[in-house]
């Protein structure tokens, strides 16, 4: 076990720096460059082109950049005034992160409660209850769902505030309306692993051995059942963590989801890789907790043993 | 193993169950010699796993009903368009937010056209990214996941590194860099929702293997002398196609949505073509004076989904090896 960590870990920083190569040069692949404003005088670009180092051949762009990066050095945003690209995402992360955590946590308890629940229920009303609350969470995409929320809540009923980061009664609609998706997913992801064990053998067995139906569900059938989920949730919680560019827009929080969206739209280079960097960081590290969390949910998966014998 | 060994247990602690010795004559019957090949002789037809699984899906009502109303939404999106005499296109500066009506069944949007032709011709766009995109990313998914899981050791790693580096390649560099490549439309869209997307199938499958494979199943068909290829295809992708099924069916909607995204920062379809999710995007902006715009598509996709759903789990009680009776 320890081996496999150690050598996962070594594996990891490979997997980030071949992640960093390809969207450094994909990004460079993209028509245009950060500095086709119709405003600047063409003197102004070349200074501009020659300041940031773009005169250079891009494989000596590429190495000055990895060189900095080893040394803890994401750049300077060229959009944003010269802040550097590390100030930016230390600013607006523990926004997303925060708003993320609650969404992801909601998402996880609904989801795969309402998934049992219907799964245990297969064919009565409250089964078809749950699904119908699942598709609605898939079928609203998010600009809508949290527009629509803001609107009935904040709007009409005037319950809850419509906007802004300032308290727990801001983050109940971004949450709601985050989460939706992923509850959705969850519930439908539990329930079709639910019913692949509940008719296995050895709930038979725990039935006849007169076990209680609730340490049934929870020790027998969700132990089985929710590898899936934690398979989902790896790069889901990578994702929500790292903030989410629409509904940071309606609710206007401060986070770090528009970074994506404007980094690209601005063509700004080392934004565009210390986001990937930054993001890539985390899913990495979620797919390896998720293949650790395989062998403790069930001992019956071991993805290490394998590659000890080889190594 | 903890449950198995449980079973394993009560089984061996009983002594043999029957005992031929007890059983008296009179429970047995001869059987007429020389006529063998009529007791062997198979009455019913041999079916593939496929002609069965349609049998057994034939049957399911409430799963037939999702496939007729999809049908419906593909008939009506070739002739939806036909029947009235609005072109999708035409701008009628009179009829601007009109509501539904005689005139316009579904009303008309900011620009005074007409909804009923914007929802079928949408339908087309729609309905075939979110099937295309669904279904091929699922195909990829299970083939790589299914490979790499069974397999594990070195395979497994170097092919879930490398979905670790694609999914965090944004996937808007992707799409930009598709469109640059194949100019915009409805392949490329397709395309760049393929290279990003198929990720998500394959984990799910490699999962499933790394649990499923040491079952006893696997071993008893691998002691039979069956190839790696079909214990994967035949042994564990069935017994996992419940899973597989509910992610074909969430990845629509995702597909759907996605392409309305990329539509809307123009590198999808084209104005003034229309998709349903392009025409819940424009709705959600005007739906404060014509809430129509936003509740037709919406309704559109979510009954879109509910047929998928009902198809989808009468699909896995027809394909599901442990539900069948």
């Amino acid at each position: 076990m320890f081996r496999y960590i150690v050598r996962r870990l070594v594996i990891s920083i490979v997997t980030l720096l071949v992640l960093v190569t390809a969207v450094f040069f994909l990004v460079r692949a993209m028509p245009g460059d950060p500095f086709l404003s119709e405003k600047l005088r063409p003197e102004i670009r070349e200074n501009m082109r020659a300041y940031w180092g773009f005169d250079r051949p891009l494989y000596e762009q590429y190495f000055r950049y990895l060189g900095k990066l080893l040394k803890g050095d994401l750049g300077t945003s060229m959009h944003y005034n010269s802040i550097p690209v590390t100030k930016l995402i230390a600013d607006s992360f523990p926004y997303s992160a925060d708003l993320g955590l609650r969404a992801l946590l909601m998402a996880f308890v609904v989801g795969t409660g309402l998934g049992i629940v219907s799964a245990l229920n297969r064919g009565k009303w409250l089964d078809y209850a749950c699904i119908i609350v699942a598709i609605l969470g898939v079928s609203l995409p998010d600009f809508v769902s949290g527009y629509l929320l803001q609107f009935v809540f904040g709007l009409k009923l005037k319950v809850l505030p419509i906007a802004l980061w300032r308290g727990f009664k801001y983050t109940i609609l971004p949450t709601v309306a985050l989460s939706f998706y992923t509850t959705a997913l969850l519930t439908r992801i539990m329930r079709a692993s639910m019913l692949e064990v509940v008719g296995q053998d050895y709930i038979k067995v725990a039935r006849a051995k007169g076990l209680s139906p609730v340490r049934i569900v929870a020790r027998h059938q969700v132990r089985n059942a929710i590898l899936p989920v934690v398979t989902v949730l790896g790069p889901i919680t990578a994702a929500i963590l790292t903030g989410t560019f629409v509904i940071e827009s309606i609710y206007a929080i401060p986070g770090m989801g528009k970074f994506y969206v404007v980094g690209i739209q601005n063509l700004d280079y080392s934004q565009i890789l210390g986001l990937t960097v930054f993001y890539g960081a985390f899913l990495i590290a979620a797919n390896f907790l998720v293949d650790i969390l395989y062998g403790l949910i069930d001992p019956r998966i071991r993805i290490y043993r394998r590659d000890d014998r080889q190594a | 193993m903890k449950h198995g060994e449980n079973m394993a247990g009560a089984l061996g602690a009983q002594d043999s169950p029957l005992d031929l010795d007890d059983l008296g004559e009179e429970l047995f019957e001869e059987v007429p010699r020389g006529d063998s090949g009529e007791a062997d002789r198979i009455v019913r037809p041999c079916l593939t796993y496929w002609q069965d699984a349609w049998l057994r899906l034939r049957k399911n009502k409430i799963a037939m009903i999702g496939l007729g109303l999809l049908a419906f939404y593909i008939i009506m999106s070739l002739v939806g368009p036909l029947m009235v005499s609005y072109d999708f296109r035409a701008i009628d500066e009179a009829q601007m937010d009109s509501g539904p009506g005689p005139l316009h069944w579904f009303g008309t949007d900011t620009l005074g056209r007409d909804m009923w032709a914007r929802v079928w011709v949408g339908a087309r766009v729609s309905l075939s990214i979110g099937f295309l995109a669904a279904s091929l990313n699922a195909l990829i998914g299970v083939c790589v996941g299914g490979v790499s899981g069974y397999f594990g050791g070195r395979l497994d790693m170097a092919i879930m590194r490398l979905i670790d580096v694609l999914s965090g390649i944004p996937s808007l560099i992707v799409a930009i860099l598709v469109m640059v490549v194949m100019g915009a439309g409805i392949a490329p869209l397709v395309i760049a929702m393929i290279i990003v997307g198929w990720v998500g199938s394959a984990r799910l499958v490699r999962g499933q293997m790394l649990q499923l494979k040491n079952q006893e199943y696997v071993l008893a068909a691998r002691k039979l002398g069956a190839s790696d290829a079909r214990i994967i295809f035949r042994h564990l992708i069935p017994n996992t196609i419940g899973l597989i099924l509910t992610n074909v069916t969430m990845a629509v909607p995702y597909a759907i949505f996605n392409e309305a995204f990329l539509s809307f920062i123009g590198l999808g379809v084209q104005p003034p073509a229309a998709s349903w999710g392009l025409l819940a995007r424009y709705g959600a902006q005007s739906f404060r004076v014509a809430p129509w715009q936003l509740f037709i598509p919406a309704f559109f996709i979510s009954t879109t989904m509910l047929s998928l759903y009902l198809l989808g789990d009468g699909l896995r009680d027809a394909l599901d090896p442990k539900l069948r009776s």
